[in-house]
């Protein structure tokens, strides 16, 4: 808990590192200052991009004393602002799901090779960042402890299948190698409360650690402060609850 | 990308993006997370010309309602060109 007699210093910057196929991409990184050790947190970002909020949160996590990566997942689709970036991606159908993961497993490798690093590593992301780092702690060994944010289409349907989302992440469910937390609006269509009730099945079904808290009165997207969608208490208590989950699992 | 909702046409004409106009080449329609308009989904367009990279871009994000009465709109303006007898002679 932060105190106001308290030293404190960030540092942030971009930075590059490996990701999937040895690709080198750029991230943001954000630590907080002295020798440590400390934990290590992963950032898988929105539908909207390597934006601002992103940012944001990045430091965020580095105030609450966690080395904090947050990888340019549409590194390839080129360069300019985050919404034009991002509108590339949303044109071209999203980005492959083994991608995602090769990228998150590389901003992994990249934070617990550190070495003021605790060698513990969680995983946070919301919307396409939640569904992305539910398929990280599935499909990438070494991660401790995943928050998935109302990640859309986790449950996916037969018809949704395609080359670049080619199996539904709940089917890897029983590879889930850490605890899970998991925050939803019940007002949200996308997860649906249904499907939140199907991911929960799966995971009570292979006997995996999960916290799901599920907010009345919020849909998708209600931590996101700058958006119509913000819901304030509900926010507040959401922060709470990561932080509460993250302290368990990783220091 | 949550509903993953896309489909990419090619386009012929130009438009004014940031750095004035420029040739069009697609147009990708997604019903999808917008960036600016206040709900949780809405009909995208963006027109665009990738050969220039993401930036040669000209945005729009509609409600459902809004959408569907610009979509009548363009093709009762495209028939009244055609009963005019403006259409399929190229000329300006």
């Amino acid at each position: 808990m932060y105190r106001t007699d308290m030293y404190e210093g960030l540092l942030a910057e971009t930075v590059t590192m490996t990701g999937a196929n040895g690709d080198v991409i750029n991230a943001y990184l954000a630590r907080p200052l002295g020798p440590g050790p400390f934990p290590a947190m992963v950032l898988a970002h929105h539908m909207p991009g390597w934006d601002e909020w992103y940012r944001e949160a990045t430091y965020k996590f580095a105030h609450h004393g966690y080395i904090t990566i947050s990888p340019n997942l549409y590194f390839r689709a080129g360069h300019g602002t985050p919404e034009d970036v991002a509108a590339k991606v949303r044109g071209d159908g999203g980005i492959p799901d083994e991608q995602a993961v090769g990228d998150l497993a590389g901003a992994m490798h990249f934070v617990s090779a550190l070495p003021y690093s605790n060698g513990k590593v969680g995983i946070f992301g919301t919307c396409s960042g939640g569904r992305h780092a539910y398929l990280a702690a599935c499909r990438a060994p070494g991660f401790d402890a995943v928050v998935d944010c109302w990640g859309g289409r986790v449950v996916m349907a037969p018809d949704q299948l395609n080359d670049k989302c080619p199996v539904s992440p709940l089917d890897y469910t029983g590879d889930l190698s850490c605890p899970i937390l998991g925050i939803f609006g019940n007002e949200d269509a996308n997860p649906t409360p249904a499907q939140v009730d199907q991911h929960e099945a799966e995971l009570k079904k292979h006997g995996k650690s999960y916290e799901f808290h599920r907010y009345d009165g919020a849909g998708h997207g209600f931590f996101y402060y700058h958006a119509a969608a913000y819901r304030q208490p509900q926010a507040v208590d959401g922060w709470q609850k990561v932080f509460a989950f993250l302290e368990k699992y990783l220091l | 990308m949550c509903t993953m909702i896309v489909e990419k046409v090619k386009v012929d004409g130009s438009g004014k993006g940031r750095d004035g106009w420029f040739k069009l080449e697609h147009a990708s329609v997604s019903f999808d997370h917008p960036f600016n308009s206040p709900l949780e989904h809405a009909l995208n367009i963006d027109f665009v010309n990738e050969s220039h990279g993401p930036s040669a871009r000209v945005a729009v994000e509609l409600s459902e309602q809004a959408a569907r009465e610009l979509v009548r709109t363009i093709l009762e303006v495209l028939d009244q060109a055609e009963a005019s007898g403006h259409l399929g002679n190229g000329q300006a």
